[in-house]
This record gives structure tokens, C-alpha cells and sequence, in this order.
């Protein structure tokens, strides 16, 4: 930046003498002093060999080696501003200005400094904590080497339409690098490499430039569909003073965030209709409730219609135990369904099409002919090209380009208008085939999971069971993902707060699991809420430095690790490619495998400064293992607990 | 979303399919159709084709896969599914499971216990 202090002067003025030893002598003896600032102006001196000048920003005073205020304490009054309550970071020369201002200036209160050990459990940290406390947490990371690292997870975020709000730290005059890593760490256009999926990013040019692009970042992170937005901080914009001229403009413009768009009048009508009319109507919800009020309101659209609900689980969307959450019998409800409507969902055209994993790959219709398909989601309304998370195209009838929380009460209401006393006697019928058909299922899970009940490794039903044992009656939270232990905690578990259950990844790119663990608890820290961790080994060895993490703030958490000891899904994948080729069927675990050395997560954890005990072998055994655990959580720490699991 | 019920909501699914392989089968009483097999040789053969992967070590099932153990499944059926599976599962052919192993991870299945007679007292 043009305002750029001579960053060089911090070595020259404080270590003059240490780095004045490594300059050759020729040099040192050119190399003006700090003190006597080198004529900008003067041209190179007849017959002598050209003197470089001095490059030294001309609004700084030559002379001073300190300043009062830096342009990052005016970077952390505007996230002040925005109230974000924690900034998670592994420290890095190209944001130490805001770095030091969030410490000092801001006492490291709204943003406290969250240490991190990767810049991918940074973004993750913050991917969890959002889906708990609904606020974006920001992350601080290089403009190179630390969005590098942090890819992958702003990724998942982006999949799961999830805000977070990324600060990163760049060079961008190139006459006032220090020489050497500040190059290699400056980058033309840092966002770049995430563009394909943030959904805004800018290059604040001065502080009033910031100022507004840091609000309207956050605004533009919160609006549906939801995402990542970076920003990129200039090293003399954070480093250098306020200038006087500047100071006196500055201000931290308003934020409103914007309401979310609501389906057309018309479109809802329409779909009101389908769905009063229908006689086997279904709703699945995947991302649906954003909020809290999204259980209540899809649990009075389902009652207003006595319609079952599938959960595709992106969020937690209603409660288990209500008689129309019809999760358990799916499939069928799918096939027979006349109307479908759909959430917020991932990929609706995988909820209504079988596909087939076979040498010829084969799809079919899941749904009679003629079943209407009405989808609502705010996805419709920002749809990137290059990263293809969007899913097969689904053929649908009504679609609503808006956000589905937004737009259930006004469907709700139009529904409501058009049940007649036919309809109602109807819904009755099907509330009461419901609730039957759900006390069946949560009675076939329960028999389902006493099977290998006793077996070790320790089946997925027998520690969700344990771990449920323990935690029923605190105020509990499930921060981590549930896909890989067969469903069993959505089977048998009563969930019903918006909190107990976050989603998954979104984009599937394992590493998430532990950091947004981390994320999450930190969020239900205040609440004093037991938080809860089902945690695949090779999702934690990508970096478990986020246990230490844990540690060093005291986060509580209890992780419950569901250690089947490999990449497993990827296992199965092996498999099915051998049996294909029909060869080597037994040479599933090369590659694939993390055992020979079977990896010790309990010492792991313990390094990292957490309590831990394991590899738990016999199912007996993890209660009072998880019980002293969970002791250790309620006095507001960490603690994990190693059990070696069947595969699902 | 995971479709993570896939497995088990296909189970019926399959096993329906199953019944309607079963006259292309050597018509055979089912019990006399399961050919003699090893219970322990069976056990190695089931880790390492790698059935447990998607039913697990017991058989119990799950996400991946459906619950083989205390179905009592026809030997003729298992083998015709295993052999030309017709959903998500890998077929198996005589090349890489010869018919005798299949006998022996059959009888492995068929000796998985019974889940407990009275519930667990952590699921009631
Ligand atoms: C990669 C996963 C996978 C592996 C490995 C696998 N199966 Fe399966 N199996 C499935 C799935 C999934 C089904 C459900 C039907 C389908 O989708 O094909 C199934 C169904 C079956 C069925 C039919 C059950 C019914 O209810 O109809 C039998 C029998 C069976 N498997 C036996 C085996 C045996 C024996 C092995 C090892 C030799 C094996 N499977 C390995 C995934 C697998």
C-alpha cells in the first residue's frame, strides 16, 4: 500500500546491531542510519556508482520509531463492531499488526485469540461454533500459505452454506517487503484461490475501504444462501498509524443484515394446494432450520397437514420423538409419496432417484409417475460452476428460489386456509397410520441395535447406547458428524433443541470432524451445555493439534472416538473395485488401514495436554469410561475416550 | 445428505429379491441345500473377502450393508445374492469365492448368537 511504513525499520532501528553484522561492509557502509534518512530526491552522484535511494514512505515522520494507534486498533473497533466473539488463528507475520491490536487494543475480548495449530481447524473451528451460536467467528490465516492450508475447509463451509468470516494477511507493495519470506508470502489477489467458493471477497485499500467491506462482508456471509466471504488485510494498513486527515473520516458504518427472501405468494399458493390435495404427501427437510424457529415452524406445517418428515439431518430439523418424524421408514414413504416437498435439500434428485455403484452405472425412479416435486431453497438463488456440489439436476414442479425457514409460516397459513372438514378427517386417518408406523420404527431400531450387543470390536448401536446412557439428563449437544456409525444416535437418542445436532461437513473433506467439534463446544461453552464428540480416527489424524487447542482454552468436550482403525469408507471402495476386476480381494487394507502400529488416541490426547483412557476392546468397559470422562468435561475440560469400533 | 439408511431400507428390498432367485436355484428343502462348512474357517474367510466391511464382524449390519446374522437365510439364496447381487453390493464370483468358501462363511453366519432375549437395560 502506498501509506506503507518502511516495515525494514522496525530491524534497523531495534536490532541494528545484530543485523548490521550480516551486512557485508561495502553495504553497511552505504546503508544510511536510521536517524539520517537518505535524500529521496538525490539522482545518482556523477562519476560515483549510483546510490539506490532510500525507499521511505514520504508521510511518515523519519524520526519516530513509535506510534500510538495503528490502523488494526481501528480493524478491531470495526469486528468490535460486528461482535465476533472469538478470531482463530496460528500466528503469522502477515497479520501480527491486527494480530497485536486484537491482544492489546482490544484487551483479546470481542475477538478473543483462539490459538490454532492449523489453519484448516481455524476454518473448521469456526464452520462449528456458527452452527451452534449462529454467528460467524472469524479466522485469521496468510493470504498464501494459510488460505492455502485453510482451503479445504472454507470448502466445506461453502457446501454447507455455512458464513465464516476469513481475515487474511497480505504484502502488497513490493518496495517495502522484507526480503525473503515476506515474498514468498505475498500474493497479487489472495482471494483468488478460494473464490470458486466464498461468496465475496475485496482488497481494502484504506481504512475507510475497510471499514465498509468488513460490514458489508458479514452482511453478504448471512445472507441465505449462507458462505464464507474473506477479506484481505494489508500489512501497512494494519502496521502503519492513522494518519490525521484519515482519522478524522473514519467510522464503522451500520450494519443491517437483510432479511431472507421468502417464496413468491404464488408459488406458495400453488404448493399449498398440491400438498392439502395430496393423498400421501412427504416433507424432507436437509438444511432446513438455520435457526431454532425452523423446528417449530416445520413442526407446524407437518401438524397443519399431518404429513410424515424425513430428516436428511443437514441440520437438526425435528424432534425425534414427534410422532410424524417418519426418518426410520423413508424409502417407502418415498415411493408411495403423490407430493413431495422438499427443504433446503443437498440433492433432491438423489432423494427421489435410486443410483447404482455397479460396472454399469444405472439410475432409477424412486417415485410413481406423476408424483409432484415442490423444492424451496435459497441455493436456487446463488449457484457457482466450477466446484460441482450442486448435485444432478432434479426435474421438479414448483420451485422456490427463497429460504425455506423463511417461507414455511406463509405456507403454513395458505395450507391452513384450504383443509375442509373432508381433508381434516383424512388427516386424522394419516396422523393416527403415523404414529403407529413411528412407534414401529423406534421399537425395530431398539431390536436392531441389541444385535453384536456384546461383540468387540464394540458395535456403533452398543456405544451410542452407552454414550446416551450418560448424557440424557444433562443438557447435551452432539457437535459432531453421525453419518459413519450407521444413525444409529438418530435412532436411538431424543433429539429436540436446534443445538443437539449440527450436520455434517458439507463437503465431505475429512478433517472437519474434530475442529468443528472444537468450534462447537467453544460456542456451548457459556451455556454450560455437555458437549459431545463421535469422532472417526482418520478424520482426526489429519489434525489433531486441534486437541491441545481444546486444551489450552479449556474447552469441554468429551470425544467419544469411534476408532474401526482405518479410511473405511474408502475400504469398502477398494473392495468393490477388486471384486469388479475379480482379483486380490483380500488386499482391501492396502492403503487403506491405520493400524501396524495400531495408533494410541488416548496418548495422542494425553500429549495434547487432555484426559483420555483406551483403546477401549470390551463393551463393558466404556460406560465407567466414559462416565470419568465425562467427570473431567463437567469441570470444564476436554476428555476422550478411545474405543475400537465395528466398521459402521 | 449421507443416505446412510440405504442399507438397511434396501434389506427388505433384497431379501424379497432374494425369495424370487430361489427357484432358479436346484429346488432343495433349505436345510439340506447349505452345504457342510467350517464355523472358524468361515470366520477368517468373512474378514478377509471382506464381508465385514459392509455387515459387520457379526453380521449385525448397518449403513453399509443389511444384518445377515439370525435372518436364516437359504444357503441357495445367500449364494445366488452373493454370486449376482442386483443393488449397491459387489458381486462375488466362483474365481475369487470359491463355492466351498462360501460354505464356510455361510456357516459362520448361521452360528452368530441371537441378539439377548430380554432388552439391555440401556435401551429401554
Ligand atoms: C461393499 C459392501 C458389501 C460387501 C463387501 C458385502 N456386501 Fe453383502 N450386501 C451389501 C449391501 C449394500 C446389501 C443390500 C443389497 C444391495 O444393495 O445389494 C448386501 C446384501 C447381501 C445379501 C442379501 C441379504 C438380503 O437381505 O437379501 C447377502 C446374502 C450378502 N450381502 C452377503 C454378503 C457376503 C457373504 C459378503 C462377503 C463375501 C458380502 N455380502 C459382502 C453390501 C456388501
Amino acid at each position: 500500500m502506498k501509506k506503507s511504513v518502511d516495515r525494514r525499520d522496525f530491524l534497523k532501528g531495534a536490532a541494528v546491531t545484530g543485523a548490521a553484522a550480516l551486512v557485508p561492509d561495502a553495504m553497511a557502509a552505504q546503508a544510511p542510519s536510521p536517524a539520517t534518512p537518505a535524500p529521496a530526491a538525490q539522482g545518482p552522484r556523477a562519476g560515483a556508482a549510483p546510490t539506490p535511494a532510500r525507499e521511505l514512505d514520504p508521510g511518515l515522520d523519519p524520526e519516530s520509531l513509535v506510534l500510538d494507534r495503528s490502523g488494526g486498533d481501528f480493524m478491531v473497533d470495526v469486528l468490535k463492531s460486528l461482535n465476533i466473539e472469538y478470531v482463530a488463528s496460528n500466528p503469522g507475520s502477515s497479520f501480527r499488526g491486527i494480530h497485536e491490536s486484537i491482544i492489546n487494543y482490544g484487551g483479546n475480548k470481542m475477538p478473543e485469540f483462539i490459538t490454532c495449530l492449523h489453519e484448516e481447524s481455524s476454518v473448521a473451528m469456526a464452520h462449528g461454533y456458527f452452527k451452534v451460536e449462529g454467528k460467524p467467528m472469524a479466522v485469521l490465516a496468510h493470504g498464501t500459505v494459510g488460505l492455502q492450508h485453510a482451503s479445504m475447509a472454507i470448502y466445506n463451509a461453502y457446501c454447507d452454506r455455512v458464513p465464516v468470516y476469513i481475515l487474511a494477511g497480505n504484502s502488497l507493495d513490493a518496495t517495502m517487503r522484507r526480503p525473503g519470506v515476506e515474498w514468498a508470502h505475498s500474493v497479487q489477489d489472495a482471494a483468488a484461490m478460494v473464490r470458486d467458493y466464498t461468496k465475496w471477497d475485496d482488497n481494502p485499500y484504506s481504512l475507510p475501504h475497510f471499514a465498509e467491506s468488513a460490514v458489508r462482508a458479514y452482511k453478504i456471509a448471512m445472507t441465505p444462501p449462507m458462505s464464507p466471504v474473506v477479506i484481505v488485510l494489508d500489512g501497512g494498513l494494519q502496521e502503519d498509524p492513522i494518519q490525521p486527515e484519515v482519522a478524522s473520516k473514519l467510522r464503522v458504518p451500520r450494519l443491517t443484515t437483510a432479511t431472507p427472501p421468502q417464496g413468491d405468494a404464488g408459488a406458495v399458493a400453488a404448493a399449498a394446494q398440491l400438498l392439502v390435495n395430496a393423498q400421501n404427501p412427504v416433507i424432507v427437510a436437509d438444511r432446513l432450520a438455520r435457526t431454532p424457529a425452523g423446528i417449530a415452524k416445520l413442526v407446524e406445517l407437518a401438524e397443519a397437514l399431518q404429513a410424515p418428515v424425513i430428516d436428511q439431518h443437514g441440520r437438526m430439523n425435528f424432534p425425534s420423538k414427534h410422532p410424524l418424524n417418519q426418518t426410520e421408514n423413508g424409502g417407502p414413504l418415498i415411493a408411495g409419496a403423490d407430493v413431495i416437498l422438499g427443504l433446503e435439500l443437498t440433492d433432491f434428485w438423489g432423494t427421489v432417484n435410486a443410483f447404482r455403484d455397479s460396472l454399469h452405472r444405472s439410475s432409477r425412479s424412486r417415485i410413481r409417475t406423476g408424483t409432484k416435486l415442490i423444492s424451496i431453497t435459497s441455493v436456487d438463488l446463488a449457484t457457482k460452476s466450477n466446484f460441482q456440489d450442486f448435485q444432478r439436476y432434479p426435474e421438479v414442479d414448483v420451485a422456490m428460489a427463497a429460504d425455506a425457514e423463511a417461507t414455511l409460516p406463509q405456507l403454513t397459513e395458505a395450507v391452513r386456509k384450504l383443509v375442509t372438514a373432508d381433508r381434516t378427517t383424512a388427516f386424522q386417518a394419516r396422523r393416527t397410520r403415523l404414529e403407529q408406523a413411528h412407534a414401529r420404527g423406534r421399537e425395530a431400531a431398539r431390536n436392531e441395535a441389541m444385535h453384536a450387543w456384546d461383540a468387540s470390536p464394540i458395535s456403533t448401536a452398543r456405544m451410542a447406547a452407552e454414550i446416551w446412557a450418560q448424557i440424557k439428563t444433562e443438557d447435551w449437544s452432539l457437535v459432531s458428524e453421525s453419518g459413519n456409525s450407521s444413525g444409529w444416535v438418530f435412532r436411538l437418542w431424543d433429539f429436540d433443541k436446534h443445538y443437539q445436532h449440527l450436520g455434517d461437513s458439507g463437503g465431505a473433506g475429512v478433517g472437519y470432524g474434530a475442529p468443528a467439534a472444537v468450534g462447537a463446544a467453544l460456542a456451548n461453552k457459556k451455556y454450560g451445555r455437555i458437549s459431545v464428540n463421535i469422532q472417526g480416527d482418520g478424520d482426526m489424524l489429519y489434525a489433531p493439534g486441534v486437541l491441545w487447542t481444546a486444551a489450552h482454552h479449556k474447552i469441554p468436550l468429551l470425544t467419544v472416538m469411534h476408532n474401526n482403525r482405518g479410511y473405511h469408507q474408502e475400504v469398502m471402495h477398494i473392495q468393490r473395485m477388486a471384486n469388479r476386476h475379480q482379483r486380490g480381494i483380500t488386499n482391501w487394507h492396502i492403503g487403506t488401514m491405520i493400524d501396524n502400529p495400531n495408533v494410541d488416541f488416548a496418548k495422542i490426547a494425553q500429549g495434547m495436554g487432555v484426559y483420555a483412557e483406551g483403546p477401549i476392546t470390551n463393551p463393558n468397559d466404556l460406560g465407567p469410561a466414559i462416565q470419568r470422562a465425562l467427570a473431567i468435561v463437567k469441570k470444564g475440560e476436554p476428555a476422550l475416550v478411545d474405543v475400537v469400533t465395528q466398521p459402521r | 445428505m449421507t443416505k446412510i439408511f440405504l442399507g438397511i431400507a434396501t434389506a427388505a428390498l433384497m431379501t424379497a429379491a432374494l425369495g424370487a432367485q430361489e427357484p432358479a436355484q436346484k429346488p432343495a428343502p433349505a436345510a439340506a441345500a447349505a452345504p457342510a462348512g467350517n464355523i472358524e474357517t468361515g470366520k477368517k474367510l468373512w474378514v478377509s473377502v471382506g464381508c465385514w466391511q459392509c455387515h459387520g464382524y457379526e453380521g449385525q449390519g448397518g449403513a453399509a450393508g443389511p444384518r445377515l446374522s439370525a435372518r436364516n437365510l437359504p444357503f441357495a439364496g445367500f449364494s445366488a445374492y452373493v454370486r449376482r447381487p442386483t443393488n449397491q453390493m459387489p458381486p462375488y464370483t466362483e474365481k475369487v469365492v470359491p463355492n466351498a468358501d462360501l460354505a464356510h462363511i455361510f456357516a459362520y453366519l448361521q452360528s452368530r448368537p441371537a441378539p439377548p432375549q430380554t432388552v439391555p437395560a440401556l435401551l429401554k
